[in-house]
């Protein structure tokens, strides 16, 4: 089953590709800004995701291997991000 | 071409962590000049460098980045002295994009991005010897020909490289075409897509993945990014922090004390009596004195900060921290602000510039004064001493260090609620993202941390000695004149402008059980919190109360009751005592308003909790 969920919902060592980031849905400023973000992070369609680790509270924030960098994020931003989840090996 | 050359301008750019500051520090040694940039509090470091040839070319260490669109004031910064727009700056001659040899990525597109401004630009590889640690494979001159731009490895902590950069710089130099702001423009969601599979494209003709990739990092991440293990890892390094603090300074500031004791002596001694020596040993030496004591501890707390920083530990501090200090409206990147602020507000404050949102930013800021520094300590030992009884309960604690306990737990309990109420009313439902990159971890390098925390040192004392010093002399004139009339029996600050405030506000602080002495106090109190135990030991004629706390312990035992010591530390948890920390949130914020919000806010609470204190303590037979 190869399933696509929002970043958001994943969860510790899942691994997965970026297939979309931003939601093209709503086009106001701090949606937009946000999706710059991501991208200039490192965020873009087809970089590889490994998600390594979760936080205390509400398993926020997440910290994750974005192709060959960490970076952590909050599943607040990461629901605008869309990933296709891969079977664990 | 003009042989009277003016030095040439190099600016460095690059994403954070590429060690660029390391290289900064490599280039230019200690000849670094830190400002700020004109109109902005952001950091501006300058430094020199002398070429083979013997001219010289100045160095300006920008901002990290991840784009040219600027996020924060610091990326603005970055931005506008790479175009050429900063005002009274003028533009680089040659930009140096550092790039993390290992991570390539982010800075390769952020490079094609500098491309687009058409000045001369060289690229250096930093860290190229963990690079090639790893077996990353780098195809140096196919990358040169992507890019076009001249490229050169370097070691930023062991200065290999440096020389050839240098070189290399020079000839770019010499290259100086007139440059206007060529074709950049912010880039929309699709360019950055663009130039990220143009980066991506680069990145797999030139690099060839590591054959023994770093797991180091990983594996201390398991350890420290542990949700439960992380949080008390976290929890006993700022436990072993704090006794650092505490313990290991206190031999120093006892020394710094000494031998600033001994210079007023000394000064004393060999100017004539009167107004001169007052100003000189009363104003001057015990102002520095105020300032400098605190000196030590600052310094134990930046080595663990930069330390911890250049390990690659803070952003993983913040990352465990976020969500809990988020319940509050805090950052989690505002963590390093209010720990050092434990030690003093004023670096904490200035701290805060790591944090990239103005709004975060400003929150941290506002409530970074009522972490308990240590000025307090000296106010709060002596009237625990005074008025807590040194007793044991629960079997185990002891009362005297539950109640200190309690009073740091009012700070950071209140600067948590004071943060949620700044969320709610000022800025409602705007949520900044918490994003940030987790860099490898890194071996710090000795001579990196020293230059910096020399630094770190060096901007303490200016900042704090230019303001602070002014206003020791204004309270110092505050508490002598006029002089005591002939025959006068009263101490003299009785009878100075001090006293008339102290008596003239009385009936404002009565409610919350103040007397007219511990209002004058509070006067030269606002110079800073500890010189309120001198002053109370002045109005209450104790010699020498800084030795004598116990005599005056006793003698406030005396004259005042439980309620009213009571009151006066509340008052203490709050208050904004230390004009020196309103003069730097002034600077911070560039704005005169926010630093009234603090004083206001700040006030109005510690007279509402000494009230409250008061009266219940009152209403419980301790009046």
């Amino acid at each position: 089953m190869s399933d696509t969920i929002k970043l958001s919902q994943a969860r510790r060592g899942d691994c997965g590709v970026i297939v979309q980031v931003g939601d093209h849905c709503h086009h106001d400023e701090h949606a937009l800004e946000l999706e710059r973000r991501l991208l200039e992070l490192g965020f873009v369609e087809g970089a590889r995701i490994e998600l390594l680790h979760e936080g205390l509270l509400g398993r926020d924030p997440i910290a994750m291997k974005v192709d060959d960098m960490r970076v952590a994020l909050r599943r607040h931003e990461a629901a605008s991000l869309t990933v296709r989840v891969e079977p664990v090996a | 071409m003009d042989v009277a050359v003016r030095s040439a301008r190099v600016a460095l750019v690059g994403n954070p962590n590429s060690g660029k500051t390391a290289l900064f520090n490599a280039l230019t040694g200690a000849h670094q000049k830190v400002a700020n940039y004109a109109g902005v509090t952001v950091e501006r470091k300058e430094g020199l460098i002398r070429t083979g040839d013997g001219r010289t070319m100045s160095v300006l260490d920008l901002p990290g980045t991840y784009s040219l669109r600027a996020r924060s004031p610091d990326e603005e910064v970055t931005r506008d002295a790479v175009l050429g727009r900063l005002a009274g700056e003028a533009p680089p001659d040659v930009i140096v994009a550092v790039a993390d040899a290992t991570n390539l990525r982010l800075v390769l597109r952020l490079i094609l991005e500098l491309k687009a401004v058409g000045r001369p630009m060289v690229l250096a590889l930093n860290m190229y010897d963990i690079a090639q640690r790893q077996g990353l494979r780098i195809d140096l001159e196919r990358l040169q020909a992507e890019l076009g731009v001249p490229i050169v490895t370097t070691v930023a902590t062991r200065k290999r490289g440096v020389e050839d950069l240098v070189s290399a710089v020079n000839a770019a130099a010499g290259h100086l075409s007139a440059t206007s702001e060529g074709g950049w423009m912010a880039p929309d969601a699709e360019a950055l897509r663009g130039k990220a599979r143009e980066a991506e494209r680069i990145m797999k003709a030139c690099v060839r993945p590591p054959e023994r990739p770093d797991t180091l990092t990983g594996r201390i991440d398991s350890v420290l990014l542990h949700p439960v293990g992380g949080l008390l890892i976290l929890m006993t390094l700022l436990f072993v922090m704090f006794q650092a603090v505490f313990s290991w300074a206190t031999p120093f500031m006892d020394g710094i004390e000494a031998g600033l004791g001994a210079l007023g002596v000394g000064v004393a001694a060999v100017t004539p009596d009167g107004i001169w020596e007052s100003l000189i040993v009363d104003g001057l030496i015990s102002g520095v004195g105020s300032v400098l004591v605190f000196l030590p501890q600052i310094l134990i707390l930046f080595l663990f900060i930069i330390l911890l920083e250049d390990f690659g530990y803070m952003a993983r501090a913040a990352f465990l921290m976020d969500r809990i200090m988020g319940g509050a409206g805090l950052h989690g990147r505002a963590f390093i602000p209010l720990l050092s602020s434990f030690a003093c507000a004023i670096p904490g404050v200035m701290a805060a510039r790591v944090i990239d949102s103005k709004r975060d930013r400003l929150t941290t800021i506002m409530v970074a004064p009522l972490m308990t520094c240590s000025a307090r300590i000296p106010v709060y030992t002596l009237i625990i001493a005074a008025f807590i009884p040194n007793q044991t309960v629960w079997g185990f604690a002891n009362l005297q260090g539950l109640v200190m306990f309690g009073l740091y737990a009012a700070g950071i309990l209140s600067a948590l609620a004071v943060s949620f109420v700044i969320r709610r009313i000022f800025w409602r439902g705007a949520v900044e993202p918490f994003m940030m990159e987790l860099p490898a971890y890194k071996t710090p390098d000795l001579r990196s941390v020293l230059v910096n925390l020399w630094l770190r040192a060096r901007i303490f004392l200016e900042r704090a000695g230019r303001i602070i010093l002014p206003l020791m002399v204004l309270v110092w004139a505050l508490s002598t004149f006029p002089y005591p009339p002939e025959g006068a029996t009263q101490p003299a600050i009785d009878y100075s402008f001090a006293g008339m405030m102290g008596k003239a506000l009385e009936p404002i602080f009565a409610p919350i059980g103040f007397n007219w002495q511990m209002v004058i106090a509070l006067i030269p109190g606002m110079a800073a919190r500890e010189v309120a135990v001198a002053a109370l030991g002045t109005v209450y004629a104790v010699a020498d109360p800084e030795t004598a706390t116990a005599v005056l312990a006793t003698t406030l035992a005396g004259q005042w009751s439980l309620a009213t010591g009571l009151a006066f530390l509340a008052w203490y948890v709050f208050a904004p005592q230390c004009v020196a920390t309103l003069g730097v949130v002034k600077r911070e914020t560039n704005s005169w308003k926010w630093m009234w919000v603090m004083v206001a806010y700040m006030f109005g609470l510690a007279y509402l909790a000494a009230f409250l204190t008061y009266r219940a303590a009152v209403a419980l037979g301790g009046g």
